[in-house]
């Protein structure tokens, strides 16, 4: 049962991946990556790593290509990309760096001093030694977490706030709001061109690289 | 492979050829439950939005118009479906079914009753009881948006991409409430699993209601983060006050103008599903789910039939009902939220209350397990609380003056 489920979702994963690389349309490229990320999701389940997939499926399906969709969308996918390489370099280097890659995961998947956790050809892992013993999986992530590492997390977590205020506060200057719009009041409809009228002429000038990095 | 079968006694051990029937029984079970719960959903709706607008409501099909659903999906089924010209084929087909699917599989984790036995088995009243529980309700609800969004794009013009863009904003946002609203009660129960939330409210005398007794509900405990999970919960469900997804005096129909018969319908039974879901799993997260109290009181034998397979399921009905009932006023009363509107709700007032209530609960439950008398917790608190502002007002004296960015520019 296992076995057949493996490879009925390796073909979907691998046919995901294709898809994503062979798809003249963005969105669809998007479509088939989602595929792909739900696949590996079913290896996870597979591997009774359920936290694990529920992430998966939540940040990288549910978030993160929301996000690429969300873009792809808002810049158009109509223009027609140019599929000539401004890079002369960057196809031959992908194809080395790619077999690079190939060859590592090859001989990690042997070892394990990389991760010093069991590999594929070592015995599993059953049930966990000592304290853990007792626990599911959501549960020993969440000792871990929480308890072993919990100022490595809590500063982590900290560093991603930070970075994200940043970004407001870099993407946002104060001053620039379109007249008649109380302060704080986010107008997202109103970015039409009606609304660079309460701008300066020198800010109008600065207006579009902060708007693409804020994207 | 046991982290897709979780605690089901069932699926525990050999799987021979009953369980495997069994199995697929509960899922059509749970799938006609579905459909015909939106079917009187949509009837009782109608009904009660109709007098409360001194209206009688459908009343041609069926006794007190209760076929009128049926009739409705009868017409849609058989309707012309269109597809314009300039829409992405595959991806307009595909869209519907992106759709409802998530909307179905959600309510898979739902305990719509007990434990009980079949033949000689024992097996939940309910689909599925992975570990991760919960957290399958936010997954199935980020794919779900997947199904707005592609059928936004997909029409190939600008409402129905415009309404998708809005929906797509609205459900990520309200998502980060909804999920602060369910870690005050996963705080509570200490797992994720929704057979195991339910169990941890199981009925013990009428103080489970007040949050007295060994097991009591969540709901006065977590009172603050029920009212936010029902809001985030309409929003999440397009429902009204809420619907500015498809505000018809701006955006036509929204993500689903182009959509034609059945497709569109499918759109439709999908909404109303989620919205049921939604109020399904509000009532195992806050309400007990199946927990109420049984027939012994009665002389009813404990082992008999009518407690272990009815009166856990009537309980689950009645408290959807209610909640179901209550969305069926809101619908009716509220009109609908300007676009700034929704997202200051969203992120200025209710991710911040969620987030602070789930706090509080967090403390609440430490000084509980560790013992802690009130006059303990109102000393931590208090310093919690000057500890707070002090940071805060350090942060605000860091900030720079309004007056003093325009001299440095």
């Amino acid at each position: 049962m296992t076995t057949v489920l493996f490879f009925v979702f390796a073909a979907a994963a691998l046919g995901g991946a294709l898809g994503v690389v062979l798809s003249r349309n963005p969105v669809h490229s998007a479509l088939w990556l989602v595929q792909t990320l739900l696949s590996v999701a079913v290896f996870f389940l597979l591997q009774d790593a359920e936290l694990v997939a529920a992430v998966q499926v939540i940040v990288y399906a549910g978030a993160i290509v929301v996000l690429f969709i969300f873009v792809i969308m808002l810049l158009g996918v109509d223009r027609h990309e140019s599929l000539e390489d401004p890079v002369k370099v960057q196809r031959p280097a992908a194809i080395a760096l790619g077999a690079l890659v190939l060859a590592e995961i090859v001989f990690l998947a042997g070892h394990e001093w990389a991760t010093g956790a069991r590999t594929a050809r070592g015995a599993p892992i059953e049930g966990g030694t000592g304290a853990f013993a007792d626990y599911n999986n959501i549960e020993r992530v969440a000792h871990v977490m929480f308890i072993d590492y919990m100022w490595a997390f809590q500063i982590t977590a900290g560093l991603l706030v930070v970075a994200v205020v940043g970004a407001i506060v870099l993407a946002r200057r104060s001053g620039e709001r379109p007249e008649g719009q109380e302060p704080g009041t986010p107008a997202p409809e109103r970015a039409g061109p009606e609304s660079g009228s309460g701008q300066r002429p020198d800010d109008a000038a600065v207006e579009e690289p902060v708007g693409e990095g804020a994207t | 492979m046991s982290a897709l079968l979780g605690s089901d006694p069932l699926l525990i051990g050999d799987i021979d050829f009953t369980v495997v029937v069994i199995v697929i029984v509960k899922t059509v079970l749970v799938f006609a439950l579905l459909l015909v719960a939106v079917m009187f959903y949509i009837w009782f709706m109608r009904k009660v939005i109709a007098d409360m607008q001194n209206r009688i409501g459908p009343q041609r099909a069926g006794p007190f118009g209760i076929l009128q659903t049926l009739a409705d999906g009868i017409k849609l089924f058989f309707k012309e479906q269109s597809e314009p010209a300039t829409a992405d084929k595959r991806v307009f087909r595909l869209a519907p079914y992106l759709s409802i699917l998530p909307a179905f599989l959600a309510f898979a984790i739902v305990p719509i009753g007990g434990v009980v036995t079949i033949g000689d088995h024992r097996t939940q009243l309910q689909l599925a009881d992975p570990p991760i529980g919960v957290l399958f309700l936010l997954a199935m609800s980020g794919i779900g948006l997947y199904g707005v969004m592609l059928a936004g794009w997909s029409s190939g013009s600008k409402y129905p991409l415009l309404g998708a863009v809005r929906a797509s904003a609205q459900l990520l946002s309200y998502e980060a409430a909804m999920g602060l609203a369910i870690v005050a009660v996963l705080i509570q129960s200490g797992t994720l699993s929704t057979r195991e939330i339910v169990d941890g409210q199981a009925w013990d005398g009428l103080g489970s209601i007040i949050g007295r007794g060994d097991t009591h509900w969540f709901l006065v405990p977590t009172i603050v983060s029920f009212v936010i999970f029902l809001i985030a919960a309409m929003a999440e469900t397009n429902h009204p006050p809420f619907d500015l997804v498809e505000a018809e005096q701006e955006l036509v129909g929204g993500f689903h103008t182009e959509y034609t018969g059945i497709r569109f319908a499918i759109f439709f039974l999908a909404e109303f599903m989620n919205l049921i879901t939604m109020c399904a799993i509000a009532v195992t997260l806050f309400l007990g789910g199946p927990s109420g109290p049984s027939l012994t009181g009665l002389g009813i034998d404990a082992g008999s039939w009518l407690n272990v397979w009815v009166m856990p399921v009537v309980w689950f009905m009645v408290k959807l009902l209610v909640l179901l009932y209550a969305t069926v006023w809101v619908r009716a009363s509220l009109p609908r939220l300007r676009y700034d509107q929704l997202m200051n709700l969203g992120w200025k007032l209710l991710i911040e209350i969620a987030f602070v209530w789930a706090m509080i609960t967090a403390v609440l439950k430490v000084a509980q397990d560790v013992g802690a008398g009130a006059i303990d917790i109102i000393i931590t608190a208090a310093c919690a609380l000057v500890g707070g502002f002090v940071i805060l007002g350090i942060l605000y004296l860091c900030i720079p003056k309004r007056e003093e960015v325009e001299e440095i520019k």
